[in-house]
């Protein structure tokens, strides 16, 4: 099953290499990783989607609160959250396919952020299914590039996660 | 306020640590620091011939002590010929600070000489590593440092330091701080209240209990109130490889080490068991053999210092995190307040059946006819001519199964071997470490003609500290555990692992070392000249005794078998 695990870490050089080692190290897998400071600038906010069963993610979570730079953790998928991740794509538009691709992106809330006589850049930002169901509605097209940021989270009602 | 450079800082915040002996080689990068380490007088500084040594001594040291071993290398070679001494002590969570000399901050990442990058290349090794960015942090860092290596589970730490940040011409204000405090990093105290009270209800009802421990009540000096748990309950134990010596060897209740080469009675214990107390002890693979048919009909208690080291390889029914001292306390105040008593009826039927098992006499030794001498006859002379009494440090392979067998330990700390990470090379420097701390103990390193030839450099060392240290050697002319798997596997295809024609003459490099050499090819000269040469109390003498090449050790389990599946000899099997 898919993961969110959110991660306060020290905003420390070496630090998320600590974070990343430890995959590779122990055979875990990272779908996705962002990482940036918070408005505490001693700390760093880090989001990793994974992929395993309880016993393999409960070794992850062990593992990770292990690492000294790791002040906290939480695994967002254990409870309600919201998760953002946002697509930039430059795609062919010409010819019919010009006013299609703009209806597509209109029904997917997307923006297009830059446009050629022959291009279209757009923006979108969803869950990871919502950009992959959007990637999937403009198939016929020229897809010239994909840039996604990966999955950022926070979780729903009054649970903080903070040093 | 005083005013010291770097390299005086971090000598002084050594000394203030209450560190009285590092172990290293000097270098380009750490020359400062060696200049001020030559102008003080409180920290001892051992010179070793190769950086590994360095890394083992002070990890002998640290298993012999319970303090934690510190390192001084110069960057690049210095740096990375630590590297399997890291490894090895992180394996088996050895306290240690490495201390590496790092190319000046402004060559970092210009591949400058002797520049490696060593926070990276011991980042999957290390409990925690930093890099001195600003010399005024020296102090704080050095009392993080030790903080996090001698807490909780114990590991090895590593500071980088560029040589600019140890320059004699800039000082700065010293103060060594107090206390440390690390907002991500908290030490596990008593465990669970809750937790240990259903464990302790779960051991009370047990009819085939077994306490299984492993170094972790070695580490965490848990070896008095085990004993005292154990003799509470009359309950059997067996201790890991790493964890020998936590209970006395010689006590009726001690089943012997278990797993791979553990004996008859302990894994038959194991797998017919209906509860395992596993005490500082991970479950690992030498141990379980084939986890899925791992003690079938066991409750699980787990308590260890690691949350991560509970259900990573066995799911714990009970798991408790906690320090080995302070949940075998609770526990032990809870089974005496308890109502419940030790069902003593299945207990004598239990201790009946490991009777049973225990009159197989798997250990036992059959003398060869023609005055050849077994690996093992040598251990039993060892320990009897020792009273039993030695620090005991060895290499990796056959001969060192024979001593975690044949060696019987009544106390910890006493027995010194590279557990997980099955180190060869690591036994003589880590016997130097010990002697360094203990001058006037015995302090013995079993070892084989392979193991040895990886760290025998360290002679000249013992020869300049004067170290008595001795080596028993197990000459089989042969990779031994690697042949006997190619006897077992491999049709007898023996694979690299001879050599005997380029063998070097041991006596006489010991004696070219200036040091005692003596060979032994007699059963009927084993012991008198063995005890002729301990009875050298400060000379360093290698013992150098030809044993019988075919022999295997036994019990051996069976790949992918569960506990109680053991080769027993070469023509026999459970």
């Amino acid at each position: 099953m898919r993961h969110i695990i959110s991660i306060l870490l020290e905003n420390q050089p070496g630090a998320l290499s600590r974070v990343v080692g430890l995959f590779s190290q122990r055979n875990y897998n990272i779908e996705s990783l962002t990482v940036a400071p918070t408005d505490d600038h001693t700390l760093s906010r880090l989001t990793i989607t994974t992929i395993g069963d309880d016993r393999k993610i409960e070794q992850i979570t062990k593992h990770l609160n292990k690492l000294i730079d790791v002040v906290k953790l939480v695994d967002l998928t254990e409870g309600a959250h919201i998760e953002r991740e946002l697509m930039l794509i430059k795609v062919k538009a010409t010819g019919v396919q010009r006013d299609e691709i703009k209806r597509t992106a209109d029904i997917f809330r997307g923006q297009i952020v830059d446009v050629t006589n022959a291009i279209y850049c757009i923006q979108l930002v969803g869950t990871s299914e919502k950009l992959d169901g959007f990637l999937a509605a403009i198939s016929g097209t020229t897809v010239l590039e994909v840039a996604r940021t990966g999955v950022s989270g926070i979780s729903r009602g009054e649970k903080v996660l903070s040093a | 306020m005083e005013l010291l450079s770097g390299g005086e800082m971090l000598m002084r915040a050594l000394h203030d640590e209450g560190v009285d002996m590092i172990y290293g080689y000097p270098g380009g990068a750490v020359l400062h620091i060696y200049d001020a380490l030559f102008k003080q007088d409180k920290v001892e500084h051992i010179l070793v011939r190769h950086e590994q040594a360095a890394t083992h001594a002070a990890d002998g040291y640290a298993r012999a002590t319970g303090k934690p071993g510190v390192v001084l290398v110069t960057s690049g070679p210095g740096a990375t010929n630590a590297i399997t001494g890291i490894a090895t002590a992180f394996m088996d969570s050895i306290p240690m600070v490495v201390i590496s000399g790092q190319v000046h901050s402004s060559l970092i990442g210009s591949d400058g000489f002797q520049e490696t990058d060593m926070v990276g290349i011991s980042r999957p090794i290390v409990k925690h590593s930093f890099m001195v960015q600003n010399p005024e942090d020296i102090p704080m860092i050095v009392k993080k440092a030790f903080y996090i290596a001698t807490t909780g589970r114990p590991g090895p730490v590593v500071i980088d330091i560029p040589k600019d940040a140890t320059d004699p011409a800039k000082k700065y204000k010293y103060h060594y701080p107090e206390s440390v405090k690390l907002r991500s990093y908290s030490v596990p105290g008593k465990g669970h209240t809750g937790q240990i009270k259903k464990a302790v209800e779960i051991l009370l009802a047990a009819k085939r209990p077994i306490i299984y421990t492993g170094g972790g009540v070695v580490q965490g000096n848990g070896s008095d109130l085990l004993r005292e748990l154990a003799r509470l309950l009359n309950y059997p134990v067996t201790n890991t490889l790493m964890g020998l010596g936590a209970y006395p060897a010689t006590d009726r209740q001690f089943l012997g080490m278990l797993g791979m080469h553990g004996t008859y009675e302990a894994n038959m214990a194991m797998h017919f068991s209906d509860v395992v107390l596993g005490i500082g002890a991970r479950f690992d693979d030498r141990v379980t053999n084939n986890i899925s048919k791992f003690c079938p009909g066991a409750k699980i208690l787990h308590v260890d210092i690691d949350p991560a080291a509970i259900s990573k390889t066995v799911s714990a029914d009970v798991p408790i995190v906690g320090s080995v001292t302070s949940v075998l306390e609770e526990m032990l105040e809870l089974i005496k307040q308890s109502d419940s008593r030790v069902d003593t009826q299945s207990l004598d039927l239990w201790w009946q059946q490991i009777e049973g098992w225990r009159a197989k006499d798997c250990l036992k030794v059959t003398p060869a006819d023609n005055d050849v001498i077994k690996p093992q006859q040598v251990i039993q002379c060892l320990y009897e001519i020792t009273n039993g009494d030695a620090y005991v440090s060895s290499d990796v392979g056959q001969h060192q199964m024979f001593a975690a067998q044949y060696y019987k330990f009544d106390e910890p700390r006493r027995w010194i071997n590279s557990g997980g990470l099955g180190t060869m090379g690591f036994g003589f420097p880590a016997a130097m470490g010990v002697q360094l701390a203990f001058p006037d103990a015995v302090s013995v390193c079993v070892t084989g003609e392979g193991s040895f030839q990886m760290n025998l450099q360290e002679l000249a060392t013992c020869m300049q500290y004067r170290l008595p240290v001795k080596i028993v050697c197990l000459n089989n002319e042969a990779l031994g555990m690697v042949k006997q798997w190619q006897d077992m596997q491999y049709g007898g295809r023996y694979s690299h692992s001879t050599y005997s024609e380029s063998l070097p003459d041991f006596v006489k490099l010991a004696e070219a070392y200036g040091h005692v050499g003596v060979r032994i090819t007699k059963l009927s000269d084993l012991k008198e000249k063995m005890t002729e040469a301990f009875a050298l109390k400060d000379r360093l003498v290698f013992i150098d005794v030809l044993v019988d090449p075919m022999e295997h050790v036994y019990p051996m389990a069976i790949a992918g078998g569960a506990m109680k599946d053991m080769y027993l000899s070469k023509t026999e099997r459970t």
